[in-house]
């Protein structure tokens, strides 16, 4: 089976290196599956999981915002943050989650209101990656 | 001529001195090194996004975005790059003597610029020279993570984008060797300095390049700030380990300087004793 290579990196270092059979991010456009061979594309990724199949498995990873960088035999993912499922401080990000909910509810600043939405954004996805419920 | 006490005193308490700086300049060392592979981990990221940048500056010669194009300067922002604490030579007074000479060339009052400021010292400094300061971070950890840093300088970007500022230009220590230390003047907005480049492939864009620019160019600018910020710790540990290498070579000169005279002042102790002794007895026979 053809397999193409997956990189993340991050500006504090790279957090994903090896071949994969498919990989599929939440681009601003809708989701987007990418297979060996792809035509050469940048798109721009939203707050969500990233899924990378490879033969039976699938290996979650959430990342934050970046870019989507894909050539044929190439695929590189560029974010501010990204974690593995199994990197992730499960209690923080609910920690995290508890606090921007409870921000949702008090503010009505629209730009604190706005932060706060992408605050809880980041810790459910963070949550839903660790959990594995994608 | 200080008595033999009192010299024994100030080479103990020099000797201990010695040992602090030592022991100082020991845990600088282990962090330069720990800074040398932050940012190298750094290098990869900095290179793509540089990379996909060129790509798209020369896959569409008719892309413009804000934050690539030039506009009349009402307002200017310089982000300066400071320890927090002291103890680490020139480091902040070679940065911050800069930065103060090109605000006097280029200004004539402290209403055309503000101040962005990472580090206490520099903070301190400006606050001191009555300029303002729009922001500022400190206590940032030896080792940053972006998370650091990040509140700061989507600030930095978020300001240029709503038109607080037109320009931005960072001032920090750049790491050339363990005992060099080059202040650096970088433009980091508007980006006007990317280099189309020639040999990458053209992309396909989803959906279009201005959305791409749109996510990529803000990222691209925080990134600057973050690797100036990692370059300048680096040489924050460089500074502070030269500095406190000289310090403990000071410390050991004026042990050894010490030493002579109180084995001196010693041996003049005795030869008097010797002298008494013998006078006594003269004046016996």
């Amino acid at each position: 089976m053809k397999t193409i290579a997956v990189n993340i990196v991050t500006p504090d270092g790279p957090v994903y290196d090896s071949e994969v059979s498919m990989v599929i991010g939440v681009t601003a456009t809708g989701e987007m599956g990418v297979l060996p061979g792809h035509i050469p594309t940048v798109a721009p990724l939203g707050i969500g999981a990233v899924r990378l199949k490879k033969d039976n498995s699938t290996e979650l990873v959430a990342v934050n915002g970046g870019f989507l960088e894909i050539r044929p035999e190439k695929v590189t993912i560029l974010a501010q943050s990204a974690e593995r499922a199994t990197d992730i401080d499960l209690a923080r990000a609910q920690e995290a989650a508890k606090r921007a909910e409870a921000r949702l509810q008090a503010n009505k600043d629209e730009v604190d209101f706005k932060r706060a939405e992408l605050a809880l954004k980041r810790a459910m996805n963070r949550i839903n990656v660790y959990e594995g419920n994608i | 001529m200080a008595s033999l006490r009192d010299i024994k005193n100030r080479i103990t308490s020099t000797k201990k001195t010695s040992q602090i700086t030592k022991a100082m300049q020991m845990v600088s060392a282990s962090k330069l090194n720990r800074a040398e592979v932050n940012a190298k981990a750094f290098v990869p990221y900095m290179g793509k996004i540089q990379d996909v940048v060129s790509a798209i500056a020369a896959g569409s010669n008719d892309t413009s975005h804000p934050m690539m194009t030039t506009r009349p300067v009402k307002k200017t922002a310089y982000l300066v790059i400071t320890s927090d604490r002291g103890l680490v030579g020139g480091y902040n007074s070679n940065i911050l003597r800069t930065v103060t000479a090109k605000i006097r060339q280029r200004h004539t009052s402290n209403d055309e610029f503000v101040i962005l400021s990472i580090g206490r010292k520099g903070r301190d400094f400006f606050a001191k020279q009555g300029m303002t300061i729009l922001e500022s971070k400190i206590a940032l950890p030896d080792h940053p993570t972006f998370a650091d840093i990040k509140e700061i300088t989507h600030k930095a970007v978020g300001m240029f984008s709503d038109g607080t500022y037109d320009e931005v230009y960072m001032y920090y220590n750049h790491y050339v060797s363990a005992i060099q230390q080059d202040v650096t003047e970088k433009k980091v907005l508007p980006l006007t300095d990317i280099q189309p480049s020639t040999s990458t492939a053209s992309y396909e864009f989803d959906p279009s390049a201005e959305a791409i620019l749109e996510v990529l160019l803000p990222q691209y600018a925080e990134s600057l700030i973050f690797g100036a910020v990692l370059d300048g710790k680096a040489s924050e540990h460089a500074a502070s380990m030269t500095a406190m290498k000289s310090a403990t070579d000071n410390a050991n000169e004026l042990i050894n300087g010490l030493t002579l005279v109180y084995n001196r002042a010693r041996q003049a102790a005795i030869t008097q004793e010797i002298t008494e002794i013998v006078g006594g007895a003269a004046a016996l026979e």
